[in-house]
């Protein structure tokens, strides 16, 4: 091949040694070993097992997240929205896209907090909430920054990194105060709440009804949720995509019992009554309303005072805000709703309910005269009981006693009826005091009618808890003590340990009534305030139906004596009410009704007024209370004349008894 | 001036008659380096067009700046004689330790990863045991050429160790993990290619099993840390994958999501969980995870195959190498690929623990880009002059 003879090399080395080809060759085995197993993983996670991993890639990259459903509307009986949900620009916090955390972050919080009226604190204490209540999703900071903080937070977006705006659907009270213990409020639903089988099906974050009729139809105003299929990196921040949204589904729409022109009016009356009070030097703290068409038992009116603005509930509330509410200066507790969960004796208002299980068992009839004398005096103990301010009617019959309210003639009905055992607690528990009565709201109190039984259970309970808390009293009675006569003479009037509310009184008014109408017949109807579910655009889906809760069997003879009673009360001179109803049509609208002044230790009387008027088409019952608003004619008898006259279309008039009877 | 037989050594080589060098360099070597070039330049396109806003071509350039960069090192170098860098090796060791020392002097500390790697130029940031591999490949054939005689001693075989160990100690220290190992791995190449005696590679096994197991579970059970606890709980963490984020184990159960979803033929465009950062270092370390979703089995199997090419070649160019020393040379460079390529796959699909070694040539970095394109320039210049000596002897040589 060529002229050149092969050179010895001086390096002696053979590149290639045997040993060395042998161990080449045992690089070149484990090389391809290598290789085998790097194929056979990538076959078996790519080929075998690739559909595995594209559904677990595709729910890396896709997180749902919640479309909250506009909340439907809350109508009154003419179909006039009363609550309603507006749509408003929220400031909203990307926690993904935020700076740093520390320093750079803190910075940012405390430029927005001081943009908004927020501390720095505040701020990130919603973020980390939020972000672990729905991860990826931005957080709301707050709904109603003014047009000119959007506007800063518009043109000076790249100071707030992380921060957005975006229209968000809140509640809207457009009448405030208005009815607030009715219609309740909104919030986040609680991890609690989310356990429940009431909320199935809601997801962390939505916003639910809370109190009242919001929480009572939550199911049907709440809506379905849409799912925004938001594509994100692995940071959580959401990247341009096309995955298709599944929109929400709104709420459906409530339409309830409520008269806006009566309700409204109320609270102004009521508003009235207490100002008149205190005028004359009562506190008037508190007070409450229910008015009731007694055959159905619709709500056309309820309310407490002093009211709250469910408006508040809507956007986030501080702590310290609800605190107020709850509580309240003096404990007026503006929260509650005293019409339904008052716990309040009833003054005079109770006497028809005794009047009639005396007269029904036979413990006193009609004509007999009693309660001659401005006290009477029974017992061992020679325990006096007497009328308001000493006043003698005289020993009258059961009419004139419900008229002029004598306190002296319900006393002995209620010491005679002791004996026969708890006449006048059965007659008030048939009629619906002391127990549930259905209502369509979140609570309800039971309330109190106190026998002997009752007293029983009280000291044992008294006497057990003693003993296992070995304390000295446990407080659930002040003493030992069994059931006695002196109880029940204070039943009989409405005082005692009698603890009910207006509503109870609404119904038990409005089972007279109807009995009164059905010739001792009468349902004793459900109050409720639900009408019916339409559709977001106003479709009925659901009629509500609350049939009567039970029908009483009443004689009609003894009621039609009681129902007199309390027309004359209402209607004639020397009645306690009657200066109330100066110049009211009684022929076209009887008005039979009962004032009450409930008495408490320590504190200004509790006004009342119970009546029930008549009228073909749309009878009325209605209850007022004022918690410390002194005599029941001169403080809620007026409010309810005011609340009458609206409803029938009289002149508004706020007119004052005189009668300082309890 | 007629040529002397005596002198051939000294002098070009002759042109055997009708014979010319068809190709001045290896063509299967050439060919894998320009397709991973192309594969690393179109994996990174995909999966880096949304890691710098409004930039999609940032990492893109940026590599193919380092490729060509690296390509025309390796061009260069093929035409140098390699035989060159024996006579240097004390000097070659030397500038190994002091970059990898001016790294911990000059070199900024990288506050996310908690580690210091690289010295920060205006341009390009230097990452010295990255380069730190090509050197002691140099160096450490050199060095076993010269003790060849006494290749089955002890004391050989300690030397060349302890030669390894201390550069790869002090980037363990950096900490890069990868790279001390990638020394260390080429050392027992070296040795076993050399023909150091069974018996010391396999004590030299039995010490590397016992200090692992020391490092990772006896003296952190003791309460010392020879390594950081996030290496340890790195190295760990492919034993018990976990889909918590905050965990550690993490980033490999999302690479194996990427990989995995890519299924037969890749999912294109729809690649987001290496594009949108599921796996985070998608276009350095875990490249391959990005080459698995977008391109399927069917590219992972292109990219395995390359590496076939280039590591067959790499062991074909060790045997034909024409002395000891590109023999040792082409092994420490195939040691270095072996190691980098099956460890850093092996990571991706859920084999072998996280160290944080590059895929050669396809992961994202100038530093690794040229210290490989390097490495093959070296391989390449061993082929030429292989080649060469074969022609000048006569010989027909096999390539």
């Amino acid at each position: 091949m060529s002229a050149i003879e092969p050179v010895k090399r001086r390096d002696p080395q053979l590149p290639v040694s045997p040993g060395m080809a042998l161990r080449v060759a045992i690089l070149g085995g484990i090389a391809v070993a290598l290789f085998s197993v790097i194929f056979f993983r990538l076959w078996y996670l790519q080929v075998l097992s690739g559909e595995k991993y594209v559904q677990q890639a595709d729910a890396n990259r896709a997180r749902d997240l919640p479309i909250p459903a506009p909340r439907g509307a809350i109508l009154d009986r003419e179909g006039k929205a009363i609550v309603a949900s507006t749509t408003t620009n929220a400031v909203q916090i990307v926690p993904s896209a935020l700076p740093p955390a520390g320093a750079p972050r803190m910075a940012l919080y405390e430029k927005l907090g001081r943009l908004l009226g927020m501390s720095a604190a505040r701020i990130e204490a919603i973020v980390v909430r939020g972000r672990s209540a729905v991860p990826y999703a931005p957080v709301t900071i707050k709904t109603d920054a003014g047009t000119g903080v959007l506007t800063v937070l518009g043109e000076r977006a790249n100071e707030y990194p992380g921060v957005i705006q975006k229209p968000v659907s809140i509640r809207s009270y457009p009448f405030g105060e208005m009815a607030g213990h009715v219609l309740g409020y909104v919030g986040s639903v609680s991890s609690e709440q989310l356990k429940r089988t009431a909320f199935r099906g809601v997801t962390q974050g939505t916003i639910v009804g809370q109190e009242g009729l919001e929480y009572y139809y939550d199911r049907y105003l709440r809506g379905t949720a849409g799912v925004d299929r938001v594509e994100v990196n692995a940071s959580g921040y959401p990247v341009p995509s096309k995955l298709e949204p599944t929109l929400p589904k709104p709420g459906r729409s409530l339409r309830v019992t409520l008269d806006q022109g009566l309700q409204r009016e109320a609270e102004k009356a009521l508003a009235e009554g207490k100002e008149h009070a205190q005028a004359s030097g009562k506190p008037a703290v508190a007070g409450a309303f229910v008015a009731m068409e007694p055959r159905s038992g619709q709500i056309l009116a309820a309310g407490s005072s002093p009211g709250f603005d469910p408006n508040r509930f809507a956007k986030p509330l501080s702590p310290s805000e609800y605190k107020s509410l709850q509580g309240g200066s003096g404990g007026v507790a503006p929260l509650a709703d005293r019409a339904v969960n008052g716990t309040y004796p009833t003054g005079s208002t109770f006497k028809p309910i005794t009047a009639l299980a005396a007269l029904e068992a036979g413990v006193v009839s009609p004509g007999e005269g009693l309660g001659a004398g401005s006290c009477i005096t029974v017992g061992a103990a020679s325990q006096r009981f007497c009328n308001a301010g000493m006043a003698d009617f005289g020993a009258v019959g059961l009419v004139e006693a419900l008229k002029v309210s004598s306190d002296t003639y319900f006393f002995e009905v209620g010491a005679r009826a002791n004996s026969r055992g708890p006449l006048i607690q059965e007659m008030a528990r048939k009629l619906g005091i002391g127990r549930h009565n259905g209502i369509d709201l979140p609570s309800e109190f039971p309330g109190i009618v106190p026998d002997a039984a009752w007293r029983q259970r009280q000291n044992k309970a008294e006497e057990a808890c003693e003993r296992r808390r070995h304390v000295r009293s446990c407080g659930i009675v002040a003493e030992i003590k069994p059931w006695t006569i002196g109880e029940n003479m204070n039943l009989a009037v409405g005082q005692g340990d009698l603890l009910t509310d207006p509503l109870q009184m609404a119904v038990a008014y409005s089972s007279l009534a109807n009995a009164f109408n059905g010739g001792g017949e009468g349902n004793v109807p459900t109050p409720h305030l639900g009408m019916e579910i339409d559709e977001a655009n106003g479709g009925l889906v659901q009629s509500l139906e609350f049939p009567a809760q039970r029908r009483v069997h009443l004689n009609p003879t003894d009621l039609s004596l009681v129902m007199e009673g309390i027309h004359q009360a209402a209607s004639q001179a020397g009645g306690t009410s009657a200066a109330v109803w100066q110049g009211w049509d009684q022929a076209a609208h009887p008005v039979y009704g009962k004032t009450g002044t409930a008495q408490h230790v320590g504190k200004a009387d509790q006004a009342w007024y119970m009546c029930y008027i008549g009228d073909p088409k749309r009878p009325i019952v209605i209850a007022v209370t004022v918690e410390q608003g002194g005599f029941g004619a001169e403080t809620a008898a007026p409010i309810a004349r005011l609340m009458a006259s609206k409803w029938f279309g009289a002149k508004l008039k706020f007119v004052a008894g005189s009668s300082r009877t309890f | 001036m007629p040529l002397s037989p005596i002198t051939a050594t000294n002098e070009p080589p002759p042109r055997p008659p009708g014979r010319r060098l068809a190709l001045p360099l290896d063509p299967g070597l050439t060919l894998a380096v320009i397709g991973l070039g192309i594969c690393s330049v179109l994996t990174l396109g995909q999966a880096t067009r949304k890691l710098v806003p409004g930039n999609p071509h940032y990492y893109v350039d940026r590599q193919i700046i380092y490729l060509s960069v690296g390509v025309v090192a390796m061009l260069v170098l093929s035409r140098l004689d390699y035989g060159v860098l024996k006579r240097m090796k004390n000097g070659i060791y030397v500038v190994l330790l002091l970059s990898i020392l001016a790294v911990r002097v000059l070199g900024h500390a990288n506050a996310v990863r908690g580690s210091q790697r690289a010295i920060e130029f205006p341009l390009f940031s230097f990452q010295a045991s990255e380069l730190g591999k090509v050197l002691l490949i140099v160096a450490l054939a050199a060095l076993v050429v010269e003790r060849a005689r006494h290749l089955r001693d002890r004391d050989t075989t300690a030397r060349i160790v302890i030669a390894a160990l201390i550069p790869a100690m002090f980037v363990i220290a950096q900490p890069d993990l990868g790279s001390g190992l990638v020394y260390m791995a080429i050392a027992c190449m070296m040795l076993f290619i050399a023909g150091t005696s069974w018996k010391h590679l396999a004590a030299l096994a039995a010490l590397v099993a016992v200090s692992g197991a020391f490092v990772l579970a006896a003296a952190p059970a003791a309460g010392i840390h020879v390594v950081k606890q996030y290496q340890v709980e790195r190295l760990t963490a492919f034993l018990h994958p976990s889909s918590n984020p905050q965990k550690r184990g993490y980033q490999q159960e999302e690479s194996k999501i990427a990989i995995g979803s890519g299924q037969k033929t890749g999912r294109g465009l729809n690649s987001d969980q290496t594009s949108n950062g599921f796996v985070p270092e998608s276009h350095t370390d875990f490249i391959f995870a990005a080459v698995g979703e977008r391109w399927g089995f069917l590219g992972a199997g292109v990219v395995l195959l390359l590496y076939g090419l280039l590591m067959s070649r790499a062991l074909r160019i060790l045997v034909m190498a024409k002395d000891l020393y590109g023999s040792l040379v082409a092994a420490g460079v195939t040691a270095m690929l072996m190691f980098q390529v099956f460890v850093n796959m092996g990571m991706t699909i859920g084999i072998m623990p996280i160290t944080g070694v590059t895929l050669p040539l396809m992961s994202y970095g100038g530093s690794s880009v040229v210290t490989t394109l390097l490495a093959v320039g070296l391989l390449q210049s061993i082929y030429v002059r292989a080649r060469a000596s074969a022609a000048l002897k006569g010989r027909v040589a096999r390539f």
